[in-house]
């Protein structure tokens, strides 16, 4: 049932060594790119395989790479983002822990192809750990010559830096990110112009997920061909889906997208806890709109969540039980939201902190009539009209749950109270 | 100066590998915060002497980022996830515990200055929750025995 690919040797300890990682056939596809192939022969690879961003957008990477221009003398900079902040998201830590080399050598590969000689990798702050294995990873690669200055003998440099984050969500947009590794505080940048064209520094710059670059050693050494054969016709390969919440066996799978959403959740989730029905899922993270029970077997790929009325995201799948009170759920958040908005825009900086307010009022038992319409209201306000997604993934999940669960919105207000209590102890 | 040699060294390794100085930022903040466990304005004019940024600069970016306190905190600083994942399996009862067990409510310091208890948002842990993290360290998949545990580790450790 799970395809592991990119987490085939994540349960070896000693995967973080260079050593390890070298008899498990590391660095191969590195030293096949950078002595057999041209870059623009490594974009179309990539290009073939079809991988899409695993950050959340779903952009195919092979496209992104190819939007570098040509003829621009600055130098260029590969970012892999590893902030990973999306709440139930916890996949690229994975990753990032118990096999960095495949990280830092699809970056590697990705920079050889675009044409950097600075690789960043962007850790979230809170990641100890995860940097340390990354850092040690880089040394490593360094010491055998992976990395610096001539690798390998072709005469390609390639220097690389860990650069960890302060414990901001925002920083997990790119164009944030790029700032905050500029040492600026983490605000978004309107766009255009895009980072490919000027990002970092104003230097063409290709921003890319963990996870997303973690494929392309694989992609590189079992071909596009390879890589596109699994997964759906539009949503290719494999995919890590992490799975919380009210479940069995919580964890990170790595599934082939278009696995129905049912096999995630009950053959490899083993099921609802405590044996309590299910209420509604969260597929994508926290900032997609919900599924209820009656969709458990949606195919796990972009097409087809999005068909079923929401989106796969960064593939944090959070299941909720009877149990939950929806407005509950909508307060943590919004909660969020507000806390984590960079406030360069007023929807998305005044209007995630009205919709905390009034959603916490509904909470309280304080609700008036005519606040879930004043809340519509408001997230109509910022959908679509903020420089950066963040506005709009803090209201999908709020009209999702009047949309879906109105009923216990309703009875909040009527009766001051929440229809079902959503007190959970911990064991 | 507060920040001791190592943490100069640090922040100077650091600095130069970048194409630009003012880049060494956030990393010289993430230094002086692991010395000195919170910020403070005199942290941020040592760090603007090293790498050679205007003081405002630096206050300004550090202020940005809620990772690192600007106030004193506890030898210890409990940091418990409240974000959905963990709320579903009982975080909130379990920063109710951990008041009881510490004697003092959310935000504050216990008077011994062993322990600061906040709660954050999503930690990246949450397929393991409820999920805590102290200090550096992650503590996940917490029942009463390990918050137990982990409290009386940590008092036998200061
Ligand atoms: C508010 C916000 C938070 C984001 N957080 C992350 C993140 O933590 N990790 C990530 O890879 N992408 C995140 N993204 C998406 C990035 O902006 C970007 O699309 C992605 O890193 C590109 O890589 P990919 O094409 O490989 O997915 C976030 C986007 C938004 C709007
Ligand atoms: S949408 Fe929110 S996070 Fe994005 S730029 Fe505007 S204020 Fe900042
Ligand atoms: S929700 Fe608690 S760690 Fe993610």
């Amino acid at each position: 049932m799970e395809k592991k690919i990119l987490t085939k040797y994540v349960d070896d300890p000693n995967q973080i060594n260079i050593d390890t990682y070298l008899s498990h056939g590391g660095y191969k596809a590195l030293e096949k790119v950078l002595k057999e192939m041209k870059p623009p022969e490594v974009i179309e690879e990539v290009k073939k395989s079809g991988v899409r961003g695993r950050g959340g957008a779903g952009f195919p990477a092979g496209v992104k790479w190819g939007f570098i221009p040509k003829d621009n003398p600055k130098p260029r900079y590969l970012v892999c983002n590893g902030d990973e902040s999306e709440p139930g998201t916890c996949k690229d830590r994975v990753l990032m822990e118990s096999d960095p080399h495949s990280v830092v050598e699809g970056m590697a590969i990705s920079s050889y192809a675009i044409g950097s000689h600075l690789a960043f990798i962007y850790n979230r702050g809170e990641f100890a750990y995860p940097a340390r294995m990354m850092e040690k990873a880089v040394e490593e690669a360094y010491e055998k010559g992976y990395l610096g200055k001539n690798i390998l003998g072709t005469g390609y440099d390639l220097d690389m830096i860990v650069h960890t984050g302060g414990g901001a969500y925002i920083c997990g947009e790119e164009s944030s990110q790029l700032n905050s590794i500029e040492g600026e505080r983490g605000m978004s940048r309107m766009r255009p112009p895009f980072p490919a064209v000027a990002g970092l520094y104003a230097c063409p710059t290709i921003v890319n997920n963990v996870e997303t670059l973690a494929a392309v050693p694989f992609i590189i050494n079992n071909g596009g061909d390879w890589y596109a054969s699994m997964g759906t016709e539009k949503s290719n390969g494999t995919k890590l889906f992490s799975l919380s919440g009210h479940v069995k066996n919580p964890g990170n799978y790595e599934l082939e997208l278009g696995t129905p959403l049912s096999v995630l959740i009950n053959d490899l989730g083993g099921g609802m806890l405590d044996g309590h029905k299910l209420k509604a899922i969260i597929p994508g993270g926290s900032s997609t709109p919900m599924l209820l029970p009656d969709q458990i077997d949606v195919k796990l790929d972009y097409e087809s969540l999005v068909e079923a009325g929401s989106m796969l995201g960064s593939g944090a799948v959070i299941v909720i039980d009877e149990r939950t009170c929806m407005v509950w759920v909508a307060e943590r958040l919004i909660h969020f939201y507000r806390h984590e908005s960079c406030g360069k825009c007023t929807p998305c900086r005044d209007g995630t902190g009205w919709l905390e307010q009034l959603i916490s009022r509904i909470e309280r038992g304080e609700g008036k009539p005519g606040d879930i319409e004043k809340i519509e209201s408001l997230c109509g306000n910022i959908m679509g009209r903020t420089v950066c997604p963040l506005g709009d993934a803090a209201v999908m999940p709020i009209q999702s749950s009047i949309k879906l669960f109105r009923d216990e919105w309703e009875y909040h207000i009527q009766n001051k109270k929440c229809m079902v209590k959503s007190e959970f102890a911990f064991k | 100066m507060i920040l001791n040699e190592k943490s100069v060294a640090e922040i100077k390794k650091k600095m130069v590998r970048y194409p630009r100085r003012k880049s060494a930022r956030l990393p010289a903040i993430t230094v002086a915060y692991r010395q000195e466990g919170h910020l403070h304005g005199e942290l941020y004019r040592e760090i603007s002497q090293i790498i050679e940024i205007p003081v405002i600069d630096i206050a300004t970016a550090a202020s940005f980022y809620t990772m690192f306190p600007k106030e004193p905190v506890g030898k210890f600083l409990i940091q418990v996830c409240h974000n959905i994942s963990c709320a579903l399996l009982g975080a909130d009862s379990l920063i109710g515990y951990l008041e009881e067990k510490l004697g003092i409510k959310k935000g504050e310091t216990t008077e011994d200055d062993m322990f600061t208890l906040i709660s954050v948002e999503c930690l990246g842990g949450c397929t393991a929750a409820p999920m805590m993290q102290i200090n550096d360290e992650f503590y996940e998949n917490l029942t009463h025995e390990k918050v137990d545990k982990i409290l009386e580790d940590l008092r036998n450790k200061a």
